[in-house]
Parts: structure tokens; sequence; C-alpha cells
């Protein structure tokens, strides 16, 4: 439930100014970029993603710090699995938005 | 030496503990809750217990929202699941946690239509693709996950979408702390606080525990070092007879939070006047309702729902244990009846419930290398 997961945004997915596309362990989804309105990232920030959404940016060393303690905590494969999860039928996390 | 390679700076590990034993003073038993149910599982799985001296003592807190959620309002999120049409999409979490009539999971098993969603923005996905079906959201969790409900609600409104509804059980750690402190059979002097629902409502939130309650709070990371660290900056503030509120966890947590997270909580939701916790009874102003202007999209207002208050199961304490008041392997249940495998409480269910960690790691402790020998 807990679990924050560090990802890179790859690019602001185009007329839908509140999704992008981020990376995380190889896998790339698309997340909800909505509660970082404020100071909406660019491509290339790190951000920490829960249920789908990016909740705070991060630098590049914390997001890899944040990995590390993900895989301390025997947790890299289910933040795989919800990552991979995110999307439902869409397996490519291309589709164009709704 | 199973986890020694994975630590960071095993040294540092090393010196903080040290630091730990340096800080606790022999003639005293210092009582610290860790909040948050992620810390209870970092706790298993690292043997931080093992590393701190025997008058220290961790208390698991309320912070596991699995847990802590009453079997009535899972009762009654299965029953609106049984109208025709009617799609129960949920968190993984959520599946195995029984109801009085079995868990989601069972009433699949059943002929349910219940579905995992990783995201409330995938199940308001499914209402766009299934417009013959309704789809209720069954939501869970803190402040962490709210306002991610939020924006999705948010969404749906601004869309249009009438086939989706969100069964709200989000529910707000501060008053839950406040319950605890107020709870007569629990001394505690300290607390570890939570990190990633700080990066939604900040540091700020927990001032009236230093300055009313004059407890000390420090809001922590998960890894070893982080909760070592945060340990020694406790025991500091108790050796000084001081009180705050600090922030170990600055690389994640923001002082202020995250503002357009609570602007979109605010939007969606108001307080409860008061809601149900599994062990700590009803707590008032706890939990989130949906607003008025989101009726259309409460599930709890478009479906009857029975509304039944459930006890849990008599022979379970899962309430003491939530308390902190029994450990879980003192519930008479506890690796006998109620297992991982076969869970009768919900504590048993979520990896960050205090029962399914303790579990998983200090029951099979012999097969793991604390990090004592590190230390």
């Amino acid at each position: 439930m807990c679990l924050a997961i560090p990802g890179k945004l790859v690019e602001l997915i185009a007329g839908s100014p509140n999704l992008g596309t981020v990376e995380v362990v190889g896998v790339r989804r698309k997340v909800d970029l909505g509660l970082l309105q404020d100071d909406l990232p660019k491509p290339g920030d790190w951000v920490l993603i829960h249920v789908g959404f990016a909740m705070s940016k991060i630098s590049e060393e914390d997001a890899l710090d944040q990995m590390r303690t993900l895989s301390m905590l025997g947790e890299i494969e289910q933040a795989a699995q919800e990552v991979r999860g995110y999307g439902l039928e869409d397996p490519g996390g291309h589709e164009k938005p709704n | 030496m199973r986890f020694v390679d994975e630590f960071r700076d095993p040294e540092i590990i090393a010196k903080t503990s040290e630091e730990v034993r340096r800080l606790a003073d022999p003639k005293r038993h210092y009582r610290l809750m860790e909040v948050c149910g992620g810390h209870t599982h970092a706790i298993y799985r690292f043997g931080i217990k093992d590393v701190l001296p025997s008058n220290i003592e961790l208390i698991h807190g309320p912070g596991c929202p699995v847990c802590v959620l009453p079997m009535g309002r899972i009762d009654d999120g299965l029953s609106i699941a049984k109208n025709e049409n009617v799609v129960f999409a949920a968190f993984g979490d959520m599946m195995r946690v029984p109801g009085t009539t079995g868990s989601p999971l069972e009433h699949k098993a059943r002929g349910g239509d219940i579905r995992i969603v990783y995201s409330p923005s995938d199940a308001l996905k499914l209402a766009r693709t299934n417009p013959d079906k309704h789809i209720m959201f069954f939501a869970i969790g803190f402040e962490t996950t709210a306002p991610s409900t939020a924006l999705t609600l948010m969404r749906a409104k601004a869309e249009g979408i009438r086939n989706f509804s969100v069964f709200c059980n989000h529910v707000t750690i501060i008053p839950a702390i406040r319950a605890i402190l107020d709870s007569p059979d629990m001394r505690l002097d300290a607390f570890i606080g939570p990190g990633h629902v700080s990066t939604v409502i900040g540091c700020r939130p927990y001032e009236w525990i230093a300055i009313n309650e004059h407890k000390p709070i420090v809001v922590s990371g998960f890894e070893p070092l982080d909760m070592l660290q945060s340990i020694v900056m406790i025991l500091r503030q108790l050796r000084d007879g001081q009180s705050k509120v600090e922030n170990q966890y600055k690389r994640v947590v923001p002082w202020e939070g995250n503002r357009a997270a609570l602007r979109a909580m605010a939007e969606v939701f108001q307080l409860r006047p008061y809601f149900e916790w599994r062990g700590l009874g009803f707590i008032s102003q706890s939990a989130l309702r949906i607003r008025d202007e989101y009726a259309q999209w409460d599930a709890e207002q478009l479906f009857q729902v029975p509304g039944v208050r459930v006890t849990d199961p008599r022979a379970a304490q899962c309430g003491e244990v939530l308390k902190g008041v029994l450990k879980p392997a003192q519930c008479k249940l506890f690796g006998r009846e109620c297992t991982p495998e076969h869970p009768i409480g919900a504590l048993m269910v979520s990896s960050e419930g205090s029962c399914a960690a303790y579990h998983s790691y200090e029951h099979r402790k012999e097969q793991l290398t604390s990090i004592q020998t590190v230390a």
C-alpha cells in the first residue's frame, strides 16, 4: 500500500497535460502528473509514483536511493508488477490518450 | 550475512547502532511507536529490533490501511458488487481481506465481477471501456492514496462519466494518533512518523504532538539506516527533555507537503463526523467522505448497503495487536488458525500488517542473519 516507486519521466503526452510516460525498472507506463501541477516535471526528471500518480519530484540520486530501498525491502518485483499493471489491457502503455 | 551486502555503508550503520546504545539510558524503558505499516514491515525485514538495546521497545501503529478497515465496510462494498452489472474494483491488497461472507477473491470465485486495479485511474478507464457496466472503486488508504482517488473523481466529473463510483474508506492519520495518545492503556515516549503520508501532508500537522503532548516525532525513511538515525534523533530529544517534529526523510518529504494533492483532497472530500477503525473503535473526524458536489459518483449515495457493524472473529485479538497492547505472537490464533496463507484477521493479510510481517521474518528468524552481525 505504501509503495512509492521512483520513475524517470520519458515524455509528456501531447494533448494530455496531466499525463506522462515514465520508465520504471525498464517498464514504460503512463502515469498521472496531476498532483504535481504546481511544478510539473520535465522529461528527464525523476518522480515518486504511488498508485499510478506521480506524488513528488526527487533528484536522480534520491531516486536511486529509493530504488535500493525497494530492493532491500524485497519489493522490486512487487513494484514492477504494479507498474506493469498500470493501464490494464494496455500492455504497451502507448495508446492514444482518452 | 544475508542482507549485509545490500546495506549502504555498514560502518555507518554500526556507528549509528552504537550511538543508539550510547544514548539509551539503561534506567529508562523507551516505548516508540512506528505509525506506518511500511515501517513495521521494514523493522521485521531488517531485524531492526535486534540491534536495539532491550529497553527500547517498538510498538506497531495503526498505519496499515487494510488492517484498520472494519469488516462491516468490506461487507458493504461486496454487497454493492452483488447488484447487476456492477464491477468491484480494488487494489490487490484488498483481495484476500476476509469479510463476513468471504474475501473479495472468494466472491470472485463464486461469480462476482471483482477486478484488481493498480490505480484508481485504471478503475475509471474500466468505466470508459465498459459503458454497459458500473465500475465501483473500493478506495482505501491514508493521505498517501486519497489525493489520487480525488483526482480520479475530478476527472470522472469533468468527463461526465456516469457509470463510475467510489466507495470511500479513506482515513486520516492524525486522529488515529490522537486516539492512541488518548487511550488509557497506551503509554508512549515518541513516534517514528510515517514517510509517504508526509509527502502529502508535510510535517506541520504533527506539531501538536510535540507541543501539546510533549512527545518527539521524527518522520523517517524506510531503510535500516533511516530508522536507526530516526531513533537516534528521538533519543537525543528525550535525553535533552525536548519534543520537536523532525524530518529524517528530507530526500522525499517536503516540510510543507504537496499543496496540489491537498487541494484535490479538499475539493472532493470532507471529514466524516466519525468512522470506525478496527481495534481503535469509533474515532471522530478520522475519515473522508465524498462531498455532495460529487454525490453522483459516491457509491454510498448510489447504492443501499447493509451498514452493519461486524465484530471480529471472537478468538482473534486483532484489536489488541493493532493498539500495541499485545504482540502478534501473543494472539491465540497466531501461526495456528491464522497464517498468511489462511488469514483470519486483516493484520495477517497485508505485508504491512504486523502479524504478517512478524510471521514472515521474526517467526523464521533462525534462517535469517540480522544486522547485528554488522553492528
